[in-house]
């Protein structure tokens, strides 16, 4: 117990740290690299109170996605660190003002809470050799939250068609490549061969130059771009 | 749990269904027939209205472990909510067609929104609460930028997203707060536990309230939380302007009556100042504001403000008879809102939007009949009798005066004559003034028809407002 004990300071002192790293750090990439050690050591303390799934998904999710994508959005906007930190001093006397009342309020809630009965509250008592966080976490979401389970499905479908609406365009006349059309285009769809009578050499050039050119481009496997559908995303 | 007991979730379930059948079958459709998507839309509603009256339970039913509840207001509420969508479908459809925005992802979006309506009405804990309201929120942002190619449809998008995603995060913070402190999300468990342990109810509790009241202000748009009402009215195509202004301020009493009264009802002597201070603002900001404002969208997004005052004040009373004067409110605000932004688009046409008070000059001449159907709806807002609007005025200022604030019914009745002039200034252009615009109107038969039938209604209801309030109370009784 003592080790456990000594292991949940240590993970929680560096979560700290990192946590204050994030805000201090004057590149955003030190910044986000930060937040991933917080996520790691928030993921160890789960680990600690014996709920492996969530540890897991927490580092499988937040820092294999979701952090990965917070750095490419950073790489590619040129967020200009100088200003921001200006900010950040200006806004300091209110945001730490902030802070502390509700670090305040969050301290009184866990003394209002010591003081109560409620057995789930109390003290950590480590779960049977048995017990299968997973397992546990599966059976209530399929069977107490149902119903938010359910919603939050119909949420996702929602931010689809959310989605979809407001970035689907179609650009009547943009040129784009279609594959199946070119794989299966033959030699005589290409090129015109055009019969000419044989001419005089001084009367070269005069005649229209189109005759010779090729097919449009469309039939060539290049269509216009409002007939894809799907693939046109922007 | 029996599983038989899931039939009460029968509407919720039944409209998820023709959702999906909507969101297939608009995948078949052309541009050119998508009256055919307009038409399933409205028989999606119609079969939810069937479910919702074909498994109305007796008294009051909790399942889902406690998630969900259904009961008398849930039913009144969601058939209400149901009506408004179809009505504002009704109304919209001739103006998408001739601007080109006659997509199926209109109707999908908004049936999407009445779904987390009808969850938010019947939700019995604070997670599906959230739930429902975030799936409304999110099918609104949508809805408000469909016309992607309008800037202003796209800024007021835009700050409708950021505030509302900020309102949400603090009723989220709120919701946790209530969970630390009582260590339960069900409305019922919530008040056991502040009942059985008094000592909970104290600063800590209180600090996760005052964030609740910030999300419940929020939706509501509630002064000092109403900043982004005029801009979204302002800058969303009027039908969805009218779909924003109609059903979800019921979702938003259910939001309120819920939480308030539901869950922390044990607490009403904390949270009856903080609403009573945001109702106190909203009815002088909203009116007051109102007053020099020239786009009618904007207007009624102050008036608006004015009116969700009169039902927060009608909450802030806390009794029975105050909880049923807030539903009759909101149930006939939102009769007259309705038919109000109905009438800005049935005077729109291809590529134009009446939604300055110049466009209404002279309607009398170019309508006569829709210029009567207007005044009846201004009346109403108005609170003039005999339209239904002075009745709900008339309840809540008596529930006001009934807990013994006769300083604050005195301010009612003074705002709602401040209210009254502009009001009034539309009918006197519709009636006074000399037509700038003088182009026929261009709506079908359908929107005409039931755009008479919503003014007649406004009159009808308030000869006879006697069935609706006996309802209202035996609801909330």
């Amino acid at each position: 117990m003592l080790f456990q004990i000594i292991l949940f300071y240590l993970f929680a002192a560096v979560l700290i740290g990192a946590a204050l790293g994030v805000v201090f750090s004057r590149n955003p990439v030190h910044s986000i690299m930060y937040l991933v050690l917080a996520f790691f050591q928030s993921a160890m303390l789960w680990l600690l109170a014996e709920a492996e799934f969530l540890a897991i998904v927490l580092v499988l999710v937040y820092v294999g996605a979701v952090m990965v994508l917070f750095l490419f959005v950073v790489m590619m906007l040129d967020v200009n660190v100088e200003s921001i930190s200006r900010q950040l001093t200006r806004y300091a006397p209110l945001a730490t003002g902030i802070a502390f009342i509700m670090a305040l309020a969050l301290i009184q809630l866990i003394w209002l809470r010591s003081g109560t009965e409620d057995p789930s509250l109390g003290a950590f008592q480590p779960n049977p050799a048995d017990y299968d966080n997973t397992k546990a976490l599966g059976a209530v979401l399929y069977t107490e939250h149902v119903y938010a389970f359910e919603i939050a499905a119909v949420i996702l479908l929602l931010a689809i068609v959310a989605a979809i609406t407001l970035t689907m365009r179609r650009r009547p006349g943009l040129k784009v490549q279609d594959i199946s059309k070119q794989v299966a285009v033959r030699a005589k769809d290409r090129v015109r061969v055009v019969k000419m009578d044989a001419e005089p050499k001084e009367k070269m050039g005069a005649e229209p130059k189109e005759k010779m050119g090729t097919e449009p481009m469309e039939k060539m496997g290049v269509a216009p771009r409002e007939k894809m559908g799907a693939e046109s995303k922007e | 749990m029996d599983i038989t007991s899931f039939v009460a979730a029968a509407p919720e379930m039944t409209l998820l269904g023709a959702i999906c059948v909507v969101l297939l079958a608009d995948l078949f459709v052309d541009d050119d027939k998508r009256f055919i998507t307009f038409g399933l839309a409205l028989a999606s509603l119609a079969v939810t209205l069937w479910a919702l009256a074909a498994t109305a339970p007796e008294g009051r039913i909790v399942i889902f472990d406690g998630s969900y509840v259904s009961d008398p207001l849930s039913q009144v509420l969601k058939i209400a909510a149901t009506g408004f969508v179809a009505l504002s479908f009704i109304y919209s459809r001739d103006f998408l067609a001739a601007n080109g925005l006659h997509k199926g992802e209109f109707y999908l979006l908004g049936l999407f929104g009445l779904l987390g309506m009808l969850i938010m009405i019947s939700s019995n804990s604070l997670l599906t609460m959230y739930l429902g309201l975030e799936t409304l929120a999110l099918a609104q942002y949508a809805l408000v930028a469909i016309d992607r190619n309008n800037v202003t449809s796209a800024e007021s998008a835009m700050k409708y997203f950021i505030l509302g995603a900020i309102a949400s995060g603090g009723l989220l913070y709120g919701i946790s707060w209530v969970y630390g402190v009582t260590g339960s999300l069900e409305f019922d468990e919530i008040t056991a536990a502040i009942t059985a342990d008094p000592s909970l109810n104290s600063l800590p509790l209180w600090f996760g309230l005052a964030f609740l009241i910030v999300g419940i202000g929020f939706k509501f748009g509630a002064v000092p939380f109403h900043m982004w009402l005029p801009d979204v009215y302002q800058g969303a195509r009027s039908p969805v302007t009218l779909y924003i202004a109609s059903a979800p301020k019921l979702a938003a009493l259910a939001l309120t009556l819920r939480i308030l009264v539901d869950g922390l009802g044990v607490l009403h002597d904390t949270w009856a100042d903080m609403v009573m201070v945001i109702a106190v603002l909203s009815i002088l900001i909203g009116n007051i504001i109102a007053i020099v404002q020239t786009n009618i969208k904007r207007m009624l997004g102050y008036s608006t403000i004015g009116h969700v005052g009169f039902i927060l004040l009608a909450v802030f009373c806390g009794t029975a008879e105050g909880y049923a004067a807030a539903l009759f409110y909101t149930l006939t605000y939102v009769v007259a809102a309705a038919g109000a932004f109905g009438m800005v688009i049935l005077l729109s046409r291809r590529g134009y939007e009446a939604e300055n008070l110049a466009d209404f000059k002279g309607l009398n001449a170019r309508s006569p009949w829709f210029a009567m159907i207007m005044m009846f709806l201004m009346l109403s807002l108005a609170g003039i009798p005999p339209f239904i609007g002075f009745f709900g005025k008339l309840n809540a200022i008596s529930a006001v005066l009934d807990v013994g604030y006769t300083e604050l019914a005195v301010l009612m009745v003074i705002v709602s004559v401040i209210g009254a002039y502009y009001y009034l200034r539309v009918i006197w252009y519709m009636y006074f003034e000399d037509a700038e615009d003088k182009a026929v109107l261009q709506s079908s038969a359908d929107a005409r028809v039931v755009m008479s039938l919503n003014g007649i209604a406004v009159l009808a209801l308030g000869i006879a407002p006697g069935w609706l309030w006996a309802l209202c109370q035996q609801v909330l009784g």
